[in-house]
């Protein structure tokens, strides 16, 4: 299909409409916005529905009805009407419905301020909200990325009767780039809506979609199924990127736009020297464990990179298991690092780790703020 | 039942001597009420209607977080259950993405006129073309007889153990003269079902808060004075007289919105 000038959110929002979403509920918030307001023409235009709900809590309790009913829906926000979405989530968790949501992050904690940050990846990489469970959540580094990872979110939320959040950085949701837009997805026919949708119990029994299991074991019960699904999403649908890994020493591990500056860091590096490998994790839940795992094996160090304090660091650290030394280098508060920034931090870890034999250094992990 | 005493329901059948029967849209389940509670009796009004009007099999029910948390299992209708006091915003979605369907909500004081104040604020000023039944016992029954947002002047609950201040918790809210100030709602009443008078006009206004939706008028609402026995600390029938007594005249019965298309529709 047609290649043009895209801002980021807008780019989103019609990836979105040619994913097949049927209903967008929605609260404005910088720096979302413009996602919502595309959706406030186009989505009538088409004769779906939008509409702009009184707050995110109710636009994620709108999304939830409507999935119930087996409507493609979904909701956008930025990182303060997340943190009001997680009660919604958990309920949508707990009831098995598909559901996708798009999380533009800006800087925190409270109000913060309107800037890119990474600072949401533990509230959406855990549970969402009270409770067991992790929703898929995908994080592109390009407008590209973002557009042919959300044409693919309703798919990956109904095959799993889950939530998919697509998380990216305030910037991508501003930026403008060059993107491809894929064609539009046929709309869903009833036969494919799933079997559990709420539709008026015509010539059937009656169903009930509910998060409430009063008895113990039924509770565990669906725990247990909660976490065998999880477990099959983390076989099937880890995903990376990794860049000259194979001679790496040392490894630079960042996701999103962050992921994207260390393309450069990395081809500067390479040019003084540093032999450096890029591993970008694309699912950040599922997070890529095995792979950066085996990575890790041999590498003298690894810097992580993040908007944020060090989040991200804690998944590395668990997939890396004291294989060789963990590094990190953060701004915060929507601070965006620059290339030279991380150049320098990963020139002051290969100075460090130079010498250091493979997987000796346990203890040594540090992490540095700027 | 019957069949305990050994006459199944078909022998009655037979015999033509059906005065009163379970309406279809009312499951054979026994519930968990208290004795004396009168959300039971609503529920079968609202069966009844459901019956009446032949949608059974169209209807889906938002249930609540309270007492009526398992409302699901006591009608025979498609069921989703909220979280509390976000009724109003999940019959939204279900209502919009599906128009040719009736969505009512199911909700208590709590839920509906203190937790989810801006889910029903909102959806009333829209006019969501949903249905709304709101129960009004004047106290948390499912957490043991707390304060609740409609909870008397004076009235004793465990966590207004003094009786309630309104210099100190406010005053009680008059949902249904709120939600009527709202041009979006088409018909807003206040109804109880203390006695048989009470009960056969409660069902009346079921009805027409159905008919509302089917004619895609806009939002209606139906508040119900209803008994809590158990934690008022009162047999049921004193709990009935105390909703007449007591309850009635600061929350009076009657019709706070009915629009000339509702008008039209009665007459």
């Amino acid at each position: 299909m047609s290649r043009g000038l895209w801002k980021g959110n807008e780019a989103i929002a019609e990836a979105a409409i040619r994913g097949g979403v049927e209903a967008f509920f929605g609260y404005p918030i910088t720096p979302q916005t413009e996602l919502l307001e595309y959706m406030s023409w186009r989505m009538p235009n088409l004769g779906r529905t939008f509409l702009q709900a009184e707050s995110e809590v109710a636009s994620i309790n709108m999304v939830y009805g409507a999935a119930c009913g087996g409507a493609r829906a979904m909701s956008s926000s930025s990182s303060p009407g997340i943190s009001l979405m997680q009660e919604g989530l958990s309920y949508i968790a707990g009831s098995d419905v598909p559901a996708v949501l798009v999380d533009i992050m800006r800087g925190g904690p409270g109000l913060g301020n309107i800037q890119p940050s990474q600072s949401d990846y533990f509230q959406i990489t855990r549970s969402t909200g009270h409770g067991d469970f992790h929703p898929i959540v995908l994080a592109p580094s390009t407008v590209q990325e973002a557009v042919d990872l959300m044409y693919g979110t309703f798919l990956l939320a109904e095959k799993y009767r889950t939530i998919v959040i697509l998380a990216a950085d305030g910037s991508l949701g501003q930026m403008m780039e060059p993107a491809e837009m894929p064609p539009m997805r046929p709309p869903l026919t009833e036969a494919e809506r799933g079997d559990f949708a709420v539709r008026g119990a015509a010539g059937r029994s009656k169903r009930i979609i509910t998060s409430l299991f009063l008895n113990e074991n039924e509770l565990e019960a669906l725990n247990l199924r909660l976490q065998a699904k999880l477990k099959t999403i983390q076989e099937a649908e880890r995903r990376w990127e990794e860049i000259d890994t194979a001679d790496a020493e040392y490894l630079l591990v960042a996701f999103g736009t962050v992921g994207r500056t260390c393309k450069t860091v990395l081809r500067e590096a390479r040019s003084m020297g540093i032999k450096v490998g890029l591993f970008r994790p694309i699912t950040l839940w599922p997070f890529p464990w095995p792979r950066l795992r085996e990575l890790a094996a041999g590498k003298r160090a690894i810097l992580v990179t993040e908007m944020n304090a060090g989040q991200m660091l804690e998944d590395v650290r668990l997939a890396v298991e004291g294989r060789c030394p963990v590094e990190f280098y953060g701004r915060t508060g929507g601070v965006m690092p620059l290339p030279d920034e991380i150049l320098e931090a990963l020139a002051g870890v290969a100075h460090t780790h130079r010498s250091a034999a493979n997987g000796v250094e346990l203890s040594h992990v540090s992490g540095g703020v700027r | 039942m019957s069949a305990v005493i050994g006459i199944s329901e078909e022998m009655i059948v037979e015999q033509g001597n059906v005065m009163y029967k379970r309406p279809d849209a009312l499951s054979d389940a026994f519930t968990h009420y208290c004795p004396g509670c009168t959300h039971g009796i609503i529920h079968r009004l609202i069966a009844e209607a459901i019956d009446e009007l032949g949608i059974k099999d169209k209807t889906i029910l938002v249930a609540p977080v309270g007492c009526s948390v398992l409302m699901y299992h006591y009608l025979d209708v498609d069921a989703v259950e909220a979280a509390h006091g976000r009724a109003p915003a999940m019959a939204t979605g279900l209502k919009r993405t599906q128009p040719d369907k009736v969505v009512f909500t199911y909700q208590g004081d709590g839920d509906l006129a203190a937790i989810g104040t801006a889910e029903i604020f909102h959806a009333a000023n829209r006019g969501e073309n949903i249905c709304v039944f709101f129960i009004n016992n004047a106290v948390y029954g499912m957490t043991s007889g707390q304060m609740a947002p409609t909870t008397l002047p004076g009235q004793v609950t465990t966590s207004s153990p003094q009786g309630r201040d309104v210099k100190l918790h406010g005053y009680p809210i008059r949902m249904a003269e709120v939600i009527a100030g709202l041009p979006g709602t088409a018909y807003v009443v206040r109804r109880s079902v203390y006695d048989a008078r009470t009960i056969r006009q409660a069902k009346k206004a079921v009805v027409m808060a159905f008919k509302t939706q089917l004619a895609g008028l806009g939002l209606s609402m139906i508040e119900f004075l209803s008994s809590c026995p158990t934690n008022w600390h009162m047999s049921p029938p004193d709990a009935l007289t105390w909703i007449r007594d007591t309850m009635v005249p600061y929350y009076p019965l009657g019709d706070f919105k009915v629009t000339d298309e509702m008008k039209a529709l009665e007459g």
